[in-house]
């Protein structure tokens, strides 16, 4: 009865600050709003409309049609034109494009003679390169990847058009099948991975804070003279805010299910378990921050510590697979990793909670580990 | 837990009735500083027992260290019965604490404070209810109970802190400074509220750095760099402080002063505005004679005897030593 009694106390203590603290209130909903939108919109990982240079050292019929092509497939967009390959350069160098394409002034020949286009005129041995050479040249800013393979897709763009001839049909040597987001939208799988973004860092920002404030706003001394056990002042902390990640979630969901279409698939009681153990390992995660940190300062910078970590590795930007092993050991220690795991395959891959029963189990030893660390490192002594 | 630990205070209490508080040797190291320096204490229940010493003199360290919020170093300390800081939890319930910074939050309502108190120290919702009611009345904070802690004066919260902490009707009450950041007519009020809990059987171990506290004491000691350099009830030290206090009017004050600091016999000269007080070793009869007798009083106006103060004894027994 008395230790229930204290987590009460705890509780109703930290909700009624909570309540007072009009902007810590205020960040609750809009936090996860502006984000989701900003990134629901922003993050695109299908890129477009790349600025380009056109050097046309041909400038013919042929060669502004083949530019009319390149600028038809909407990859790049012709910003600039210029003489020579040099100046083109030179603006890939000053940022103004991204990539140039020359033409060739022979481009016609090249066209020709381009197996793309299947004239049979004569089709080239793949020895003979000569005979075989490309029609024009890209040149690309390749330090960002992305770009770059980009306009490498440009590389085997059909020829056909140009000349109104039927392009040859070709059988792919693989039928791709996409069984969960066929359109390839970005934001059906950003927005379930926001969740968990969000959330890591305004739970874990919310506890990191919690016990380490008592001792900046002078409480601490009066608190640890009390009866209440350091477990109970943890789950007194960690309760209320449980609720606010929910709310967080809720808010994140039911827009991305609005705005972006995200679908909600999956089970109800995966998704519940799911996001709140995720919530109860990042609260706990924080209150083992704050029981570190020695100022307000600290704990904030232990939670940037936690938090980019948990945007570049956690899946949520890169495919966890790409990663190599040992930054994939340090995804895993992460609580982040294994809800963005858990909620992309319950949202969009309708699973149910048996399938996601190994991450949901990582996060419950998160949080159980996280609370019974906390509690041990909280000393009831000052010195 | 109450069973066993129960009959254990009441077998300690047959051996010293009275001692609520025992130390022995009580000393607190911080790296090579010493903060506290083997400390004996005896408090007896049912009193008010002061702890008077300058800043530094390790008052908070010792009254942390006797409610288990600090080990000490070396020592041994027992408070109702139950030895120290292996008992602390126990103790928790038994104590109150008001802290020299005010530890209540600011954020909340003078009302919300108090319920956080008393839920934390289990009071059930009718019991702490009354409580609360009874708290409010007798520390004047009922028409303000809804005013958050941090909106108020330093009396005002220095009686919401004094509320708190006698919550759970503890047996003993430490006060850490209560009176520092507060007017002279709160202090008096205050010490009036002290006295009504001392009536009702608790005892009180409060810190001062006031001479007119520590004169309402019952009995005080004095701390001077972690060491007691006296004990005892304050008409006691101020009989037994060892010199006589005389009053010299003058006009060169500073020159006098300098003059009579070279003599053996005085112990100290302060300057009281037109008055020279002067401490006499009392080996002297009539210090107010020999006075009149030195070379040094020629010009002098009046010089008379004057009653001792604690500020007296507490210049005797910290400074006495090294005379500036």
């Amino acid at each position: 009865m008395n230790p229930l009694r204290r987590i009460l106390a705890i509780l109703a203590k930290e909700l009624t600050q909570l309540r007072r603290d009009r902007v810590t209130m205020g960040m609750i909903v809009m936090l996860p709003l502006i984000q989701l939108m900003l990134f629901g919109f922003a993050i695109n990982t299908d890129v477009r409309h790349i600025p380009a240079a056109l050097v046309d050292q041909s400038n013919t019929a042929l060669s502004r049609v083949l530019a009319q092509a390149v600028t038809a497939t909407q990859v790049v967009d012709f910003t600039e034109r210029h003489a020579t390959p040099e100046q083109a350069q030179h603006a890939i160098v000053q940022g103004r494009v991204r990539a140039a394409l020359i033409i060739p002034d022979d481009v016609a020949k090249r066209v020709a003679r381009s197996p793309s286009l299947g004239l049979g005129l004569g089709t080239p041995r793949a020895t003979d390169e000569e005979l075989s050479r490309p029609v024009a040249q890209w040149l690309v800013d390749g330090s960002d990847t992305m770009i770059a393979s980009s306009i490498k897709g440009l590389r085997n763009m059909p020829l056909g058009e140009l000349l109104r001839k039927p392009v040859n049909q070709s059988t792919p040597t693989f039928a791709v099948a996409l069984l969960f987001n066929p359109e390839q939208r970005s934001a059906v799988n950003i927005v379930p991975g926001l969740v968990a973004i969000i959330l890591t860092m305004t739970m874990i920002m919310f506890t990191s804070a919690a016990i380490v404030r008592e001792g900046e706003r002078g409480n601490m001394e009066m608190l640890i003279n009390t009866p209440v056990r350091p477990i109970e002042l943890m789950l007194g902390k960690i309760v209320p805010y449980i609720f606010i990640g929910l709310i967080q979630a809720l808010i994140i969901l039911g827009l991305g299910h609005l705005v972006f279409r995200v679908p909600l698939g999956g089970g109800l009681l995966a998704l519940t378990s799911a996001t709140l153990l995720f919530i109860g390992a990042s609260l706990s995660l924080g209150l083992v921050l704050s029981t570190i940190a020695k100022s307000q300062l600290q704990a904030m910078q232990m939670t940037i510590f936690i938090l980019l970590p948990s945007i570049l590795l956690s899946g949520f930007m890169f495919p966890y697979e790409g990663m190599p092993r040992a930054a994939q050991y340090i995804a895993e220690a992460l609580p982040a990793t294994h809800f963005m795991r858990a909620i992309r395959a319950v949202l969009l891959r309708d699973a149910l909670l048996a399938d996601i029963r190994t991450d949901a189990l990582w996060l419950l030893v998160f949080m159980l580990a996280g609370l019974i660390v906390a509690s041990l490192r909280f000393k009831k002594r000052l010195d | 837990m109450s069973a066993p630990i129960s009959s254990d205070e009441v077998r300690s209490d047959q051996v010293q009735p009275d001692q609520v508080i025992r130390a022995q040797g009580l000393t607190r190291r911080f790296g090579d500083f010493v903060a506290v320096d083997a400390l004996d204490l005896a408090v007896e229940r049912g009193t008010i027992y002061g702890f008077l010493g300058p800043n530094g003199s390790g008052k908070t360290t010792t009254v942390r260290m006797l409610i288990g919020l600090l080990t000490p170093s070396a020592g041994s300390v027992t408070v109702l019965g139950h030895s120290l800081p292996r008992d602390a939890e126990w103790l928790k319930r038994r104590i109150g604490y008001m802290t020299q910074r005010f530890s209540l939050y600011e954020d909340l309502s003078v009302r919300e404070n108090l319920q956080f108190v008393a839920r934390i120290y289990g009071l059930g919702y009718r019991q702490a209810k009354a409580r609360i009611r009874t708290l409010l009345d007798a520390y004047e904070l009922a028409d303000m109970s809804r005013r958050r802690a941090g909106a108020m004066s330093g009396g005002q919260r220095q009686r919401l802190a004094l509320a708190a902490a006698t919550m759970h009707e503890p047996q003993l009450l430490f006060l850490d400074e209560p009176t520092s950041a507060v007017d002279p007519q709160s202090r008096r009020d205050f010490w009036e509220k002290l006295f009504d809990l001392v009536d009702a059987g608790t005892t009180i171990l409060v810190s001062t750095h006031y001479m007119d506290e520590a004169e309402r004491c019952h009995r005080l000691a004095i701390l001077e760099r972690g060491k007691k350099r006296a004990d005892g009830p304050p008409q006691q030290l101020m009989d037994d402080m060892g010199a006589r206090v005389v009053e010299i009017e003058a006009p060169d004050q500073r020159r006098l002063r300098q003059q009579l600091l070279a003599l053996p016999q005085v112990v100290s000269a302060a300057q009281l505005g037109s008055r020279l007080r002067v401490l006499v070793a009392d080996d002297i009869d009539d210090p107010v004679a020999w006075l009149r007798a030195q070379p040094v009083a020629v010009g002098a106006g009046t010089i008379e005897a004057a009653r001792p103060s604690l500020e007296d004894v507490f210049v005797i027994s910290t400074g006495g030593a090294e005379r500036e």
